[in-house]
């Protein structure tokens, strides 16, 4: 499968990064990279193997449905670069 | 031209924990601003989430009682966007391996008639975090941002597109509004956020295999709102298609006041979300003891208790039956807490005046639970009481009518004070001595002779004015049956 440097361009879009031209080229560069090393792996014969998740068959830990957490807003709010009536303040979002 | 609407919906419904999806942050609705969201809600670096088992036993609820399929492995995947009330800029949701695939519901659109029941198949139903909340108004021209909501646990359920109206997809909310809160798995309170319909439409020419276009209908929070932006929607697509136009697939959102759609996003601008599975989850694993352990802990659904109580014979599992009709099993079966206040009094009369039992429950105690705007489980008047009030009826102690009195006195704050008291202290006991009865109708005989000589030249409504007549000498309390005998014995008599 062969990367373009659109798509690059649009997964940074995406994902809010801006990159310059040059970078986008370094990154596309590096991608076509990983994605031939993925094509040798796929050359593997996997079709009797099932797949996995974890290298140690480890499965989701789970908890109690209880409330174990308090109120600690006034401590998180201390790093908010803006607040009022207990609320976060952001830039204005309208869709 | 002929015009199929085909509809599938997609109902987020937020599930009855006390701590979140993967924090213990407590989920109650209605906290003051932010207190409420913990480090692992808010996003702060470096914190783990870690699922919660009540979540889970939930979902499986639901999918045990549409016969689905419990994935396990059932894996967790990252939704990525970026919104403010987002904080952690993805949404863990589920994409592969969704905890509930398949499965279907029943629906009836029309009154007790069997041709109107359809099946419509649920795609999947997966867990996922619902965001927080922002509030628009003005903070100096900033937006204010409430996380209390982040990571409460919601359970979207996904329909198949086979939904052919807007009556229908209503039918089909409605089901999965009755039977989630019958499971006790959600309180699908519909004005707090806690059962939210997006409505998927097209239309397409009637006989058409292929499906058209569709347009999402985003957030419709009441079942009103979702039949009146499906009607809407089908009759936009429909004109567009005439007049030559094309359908663009889009997200549309519904103006509730205007009554009609408009558009939020186009396909062009629609977000990709690059989904991936979270590395911060492991595969959940459900096994078959747990399942098991889960189902038996289950309630009886609704389903079954509906045929349950319009079936006449005992069924193999020895469950009380009680042969109503689809009827009155269809009003005694909209809630669990009804279901169970009416079984509670039959078991008391007994199941041959079951009939008589569903009448009161649908009758009188809904009557004035409508008026109080009342739950079932507030009735100032319980099961106990009820049964003995009917008990008097069928004794032939009171007539119904008496029995409708003495209902209300019960109700309106006599609380307590059981129907045989009442009885007694107002003197309500139904006249049922004969001789009493017919010197009281030979009485209203001699002093209407006009109704008589009414009634002989076949006039029928000159009987009930003289039956009215005893009554009226009786203050109600005689036996109205054994008037109309004794009446008619009288009145055959004199012709």
């Amino acid at each position: 499968m062969a990367v373009t440097l659109e798509d690059v361009k649009r997964v940074a879009n995406l994902a809010r990064i801006e990159i310059s031209n040059d970078e986008a080229n370094t990154t596309l560069d590096q991608i076509t990279g990983i994605f031939s090393l993925i094509e040798q792996m796929e050359l593997v014969d996997t079709s009797k193997i099932a797949p996995m998740s974890h290298a140690q068959g480890v499965e989701q830990r789970l908890r109690k449905d209880e409330v174990t957490e308090i109120d600690q807003h006034k401590l998180f709010q201390l790093q908010a670069p803006k607040t009022e009536a207990k609320l976060y303040l952001v830039p204005k979002v309208i869709e | 031209m002929q015009w199929e609407v085909v509809v599938g919906l997609e109902i987020h419904t937020q599930l009855l924990t006390q701590s979140k999806l993967f924090s213990g942050a407590s989920t109650t609705f209605g906290g003051a601003p932010n207190s409420q969201a913990c480090a692992v809600d808010i996003a702060l670096p470096g914190v783990l989430p870690v699922l919660n088992r009540g979540v889970v036993e939930l979902a499986v609820k639901f999918g045990l009682s549409i016969d689905a399929r419990i994935n396990s492995p059932s894996i967790f995947a990252r939704k990525n966007y970026f919104y403010p009330d987002l904080p952690k800029g993805y949404q863990i949701s589920q994409f592969e391996l969704p905890i509930v695939e398949g499965g279907q519901i029943n629906i009836q659109t029309g009154k007790n008639n069997e041709e109107d029941e359809r099946i419509i198949n649920i795609t999947r139903a997966h867990l996922e975090e619902d965001a927080g909340k922002s509030l628009h108004e003005d903070f100096h021209g900033m937006t204010g941002i409430d996380l209390n909501r982040a990571g409460t646990p919601l359970l979207e359920i996904v329909s198949e597109p086979d939904m052919r109206s807007s009556a229908e997809a209503v039918a089909f909310a409605k089901k999965i509004h009755t039977l989630v809160r019958w499971l006790g798995i959600s309180d699908g309170n519909m004005e707090e956020g806690s059962f939210r319909c997006d409505a998927n439409v097209s239309v397409r020419r009637l006989g058409d295999d292929t499906l058209g276009t569709r347009r999402e209908i985003k957030n419709l929070n009441s079942f009103r709102y979702l039949q009146q932006a499906i009607e809407y929607e089908a009759e936009f697509q429909k004109y567009i298609l005439e007049t030559g136009g094309k359908i663009k697939q889009a997200t549309v959102l519904f103006d509730s006041e205007k009554r009609e759609t408009h558009v939020m996003r186009t396909k062009e601008d629609s977000h990709d979300y690059r989904y991936f599975p979270d590395p911060d989850l492991l595969p959940l694993i459900i096994s078959s003891d747990w399942i098991e352990e889960i189902r038996a802990s289950m309630v009886e659904p609704p389903d079954l208790c509906f045929s349950r109580f319009i079936d006449s014979e005992i069924g193999s599992n020895g469950k009380e039956t009680y042969a109503l009709s689809k009827y009155d099993a269809t009003m005694l079966t909209v809630d669990i807490d009804i279901a169970t206040y009416f079984e509670k009094v039959v078991r008391i009369i007994g199941r041959k005046e079951a009939k008589l039992c569903a009448n009161w429950v649908i009758g009188e105690v809904a009557t004035r639970l409508n008026q109080d705007n009342k739950n079932i489980t507030a009735s100032p008047i319980s099961p106990q009481q009820l049964a003995e009030l009917i008990l008097r009826i069928c004794d032939g102690t009171v007539s119904g009518k008496t029995a409708k009195d003495i209902f209300n006195t019960m109700w309106d704050g006599e609380s307590h004070t059981s129907a045989d008291e009442i009885i007694k202290i107002k003197g309500l006991r139904q006249i049922s001595n004969s001789d009493e009865i017919t010197k009281l109708v030979d009485m209203v005989l001699i002093e209407n002779p006009q109704q008589v000589a009414d009634f002989c030249r076949g006039k029928e409504r000159a009987f009930n004015s003289l039956v009215g007549q005893v009554m009226k000498k009786t203050k109600g309390k005689a036996n109205p049956a054994q008037v109309n005998d004794i009446l008619k014995e009288r009145l055959k008599k004199k012709n």
